[in-house]
């Protein structure tokens, strides 16, 4: 079994701080880690391995800096990675980023499953799978919990959605994005960690996939991002202590009144 | 699909859920027909489904000049293969400017597939939709990076314009029954349900466990609770307000409560009409899950707690002694007696 792990390198925290002049984030300075989704992507392809046999291969899109993440991979038991990073692939939006992870799995596949986490902590689209998939010809499911082989070339999968949880069934081979209780990464062990730091990293661009420039990168992207801003909260918060208490309840009853929430019953 | 000859028209994807139609389809349409009122075209919602239990005509009410339905035995359970195929097809045959889908498990996979098969740019989670004056293009905002930030984007070369929309982010409007408008079955070619998915079945979550996500009352509980069994005060006021209960990552850590009630980054993002944080502190990645509900309410011992920077009201004292005084005066308020 080729199991190919798609893992994105984000900020460690999302305290972002803004230019306020030219409207544009200053993320330098800010520490950087594996999307947390993708490591429960990586350790359901490593589970799998350990019952299925085969390969494990991390892939991720990124600057210089990126090579962190796949070194963490490797140090997590993964058997071979993929870098990808051309200064022509900054500011791709899901589109590109789907363009050229689709080819770097062509490339470097055929993978029998494909595992993503269902969205990132920073951009949050969760577009890049499912676009993915579609780019790749498999198909996919998303907000999948669990995974179960038959071994006939399938694989049955729980999706949790707002009411429930959905089963279906999916032919080898396909993608899955993966949530948080899935199961429980483990950390990366003694052995992982030496091989991680031997690991001569090859560094794959837009060249060497194949790519036009007007496929990925800015140029490929067809959303572009016209502003950004902070979120203006306007709230007027009013604090009541202590004493005034009975004072904030009646406040608060009066707005749940104002908004048709307490309706009187009648005694029951 | 390159070089837009931009129609104004907008296609609407509606939501059917086990037979029920979600109100976020009446949300989108009538946004969809303000914003097509700017550039002088149609609304048409397509919903797919194998029953529903609303006359898909109500929909023309609430904005929509055609209300397109795909009814077949076939759609009973989701597939997002046979969904993306339907509204490709459609998206295909119509040529609408803008498409427009709720930001819900459904839309949120159906989307980003549609987008990859027609070749065009998706939004993610908007809660802010315009028609740039000029340009005609759709200005789309959206919450990223746990709603520190906010993003303007635009499609500006590719068509369809699309859009995945947050439940709730706009009003439902009082109906119009004057409004005439089409509902059309549309009978597609067996080629739409084809499927390399197979969809084995769905199992409904039990009880209490109505999605917090569609409650108009949120009562979240937080490491301040210190035990399961203080959950049971947050439920009784969520009764009498008819919500719902969620809670703090570090409660479901706790194992409190189930991780389908957890509010924030790794959780659900909510927006109700008033939302509770109690002896929640107010970390980041929980206000990315609930800052922009309507009134926000916290109750904290802490004065300093950050969660009293992002609330309406702020009740600074033990939750012990202020939940009990609320569910009583919220008693005698209706008239219940306790
Ligand atoms: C504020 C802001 C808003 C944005 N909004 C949009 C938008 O609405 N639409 C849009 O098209 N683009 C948008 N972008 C661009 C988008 O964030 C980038 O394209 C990003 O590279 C991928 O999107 P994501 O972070 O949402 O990933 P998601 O789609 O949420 O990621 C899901 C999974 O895909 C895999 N994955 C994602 N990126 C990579 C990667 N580089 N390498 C390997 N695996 C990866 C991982 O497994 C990840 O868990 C936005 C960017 C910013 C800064
Ligand atoms: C990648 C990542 C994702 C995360 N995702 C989420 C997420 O989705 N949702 C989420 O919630 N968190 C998330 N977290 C965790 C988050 O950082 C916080 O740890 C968590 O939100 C804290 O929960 P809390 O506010 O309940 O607990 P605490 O921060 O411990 O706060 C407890 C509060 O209760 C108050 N209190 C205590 N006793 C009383 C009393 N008797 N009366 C009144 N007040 C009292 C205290 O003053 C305090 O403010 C995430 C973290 C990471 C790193």
């Amino acid at each position: 079994m080729q199991i190919a792990v798609l893992i994105k390198q984000v900020p460690d925290s999302d305290d972002v701080r803004m230019d306020e002049v030219t409207g544009t984030m200053i993320r330098e300075g800010a520490g950087a880690m594996i999307n947390p989704l993708d490591l429960h992507a990586l350790q359901e392809a490593l589970t799998i391995r350990s019952s299925q046999g085969g390969e494990v291969v991390a892939l991720s899109m990124g600057p210089p800096q990126a090579e962190a993440a796949l070194r963490e991979a490797l140090a997590l038991g993964a058997d071979a990675v993929v870098f990808l990073s051309d200064p022509r692939f900054a500011a791709s939006d899901t589109w590109a980023t789907a363009r050229t992870l689709a080819a770097a799995c062509e490339r470097t596949g055929p993978y029998d499953l494909i595992l993503a986490g269902e969205k990132a902590t920073d951009g949050e689209t969760g577009q890049v799978g499912p676009e993915v998939a579609v780019m790749l010809g498999v198909p996919f499911s998303t907000y999948v919990s669990r995974v179960e082989f038959d071994g006939c070339g399938s694989v049955e999968v729980s999706r949790t959605v707002e009411d429930g949880i959905e089963r279906q069934k999916l032919p080898l081979p396909c993608l899955l994005t993966v949530l948080r209780d899935i199961n429980e990464p483990a950390m990366p062990t003694l052995s992982g960690k030496k091989a991680a730091r031997r690991a001569a990293l090859t560094v794959q661009g837009m060249d060497s996939l194949g790519l036009s420039p007007d496929e990925a990168g800015l140029a490929g992207s067809p959303t572009r991002v016209r502003r950004i801003f902070r979120p203006s909260l306007a709230r007027n918060p009013r604090i009541f202590k202590a004493g005034d208490i009975e004072e904030g309840i009646v406040a608060l009853f009066d707005e749940l009144e104002s908004r048709g929430l307490i309706d009187e019953q009648g005694p029951s | 699909m390159r070089n837009p000859s931009a129609s104004g028209d907008i296609l609407v994807l509606g939501e059917v859920r086990s037979g029920r139609l979600h109100r976020v389809t009446l949300e989108l349409t009538s946004k969809a027909r303000s914003l097509a009122d700017v550039l002088g075209g149609e609304v048409s919602t397509l919903l797919m489904y194998d029953r529903i239990d609303r006359d898909p005509r109500t929909i023309v009410h609430y904005g929509a000049d055609r209300v397109t339905c795909v009814r077949d035995e076939r759609l009973r359970l989701f597939d997002q293969e046979v969904q993306s195929t339907i509204l490709s097809f459609v998206i295909g045959s119509t040529g609408p400017g803008i498409v427009l889908a709720p930001a819900t498990t459904s839309g949120r996979t159906i989307m980003p597939a549609v987008a990859a098969m027609v070749g065009t740019g998706l939004t993610a989670d908007c809660t802010g939709l315009e028609i740039e004056a000029g340009t005609g293009l759709l200005l789309q905002t959206r919450p990223a990076i746990g709603g520190n930030i906010m993003a303007t984007i635009t499609t500006p070369d590719d068509l369809p314009q699309m859009a995945t929309v947050r439940p709730r982010t706009f009003a439902v409007p009082e109906p119009d029954p004057d409004r005439v408008g089409r509902v059309e079955e549309l009978t597609l070619p067996d080629r739409c349900f084809e499927s390399r998915v197979e969809p084995l079945g769905h199992e409904g979550s039990s009880g209490d466990d109505v999605n917090i996500q569609d409650r108009d009352v949120i009562i979240s509980g937080g490491k301040g609770m210190k035990r399961e069994e203080s959950f049971r005060l947050l439920r009784e006021l969520a009764e009498l307000l008819d919500g719902g209960v969620g809670a703090s990552r570090a409660a479901v850590d706790n194992k409190w409560i189930a991780y389908s009630h957890q509010v924030g980054l790794s959780g659900k993002v909510v927006a109700p009409k008033v939302y509770f944080a109690v002896g929640i502190s107010g970390s980041v990645q929980h206000l990315a899950g609930m800052q922009t509900s309507g009134l926000v309410v916290a109750i904290n011992k802490d004065p300093e707690a950050p969660i009293f920077r992002v609330a309406d009201i702020g009740l600074c004292g033990d939750l012990f002694d202020i939940v009990p005084r609320l569910i009583e005066g919220l008693r005698e308020r209706k008239g219940v007696s306790g």
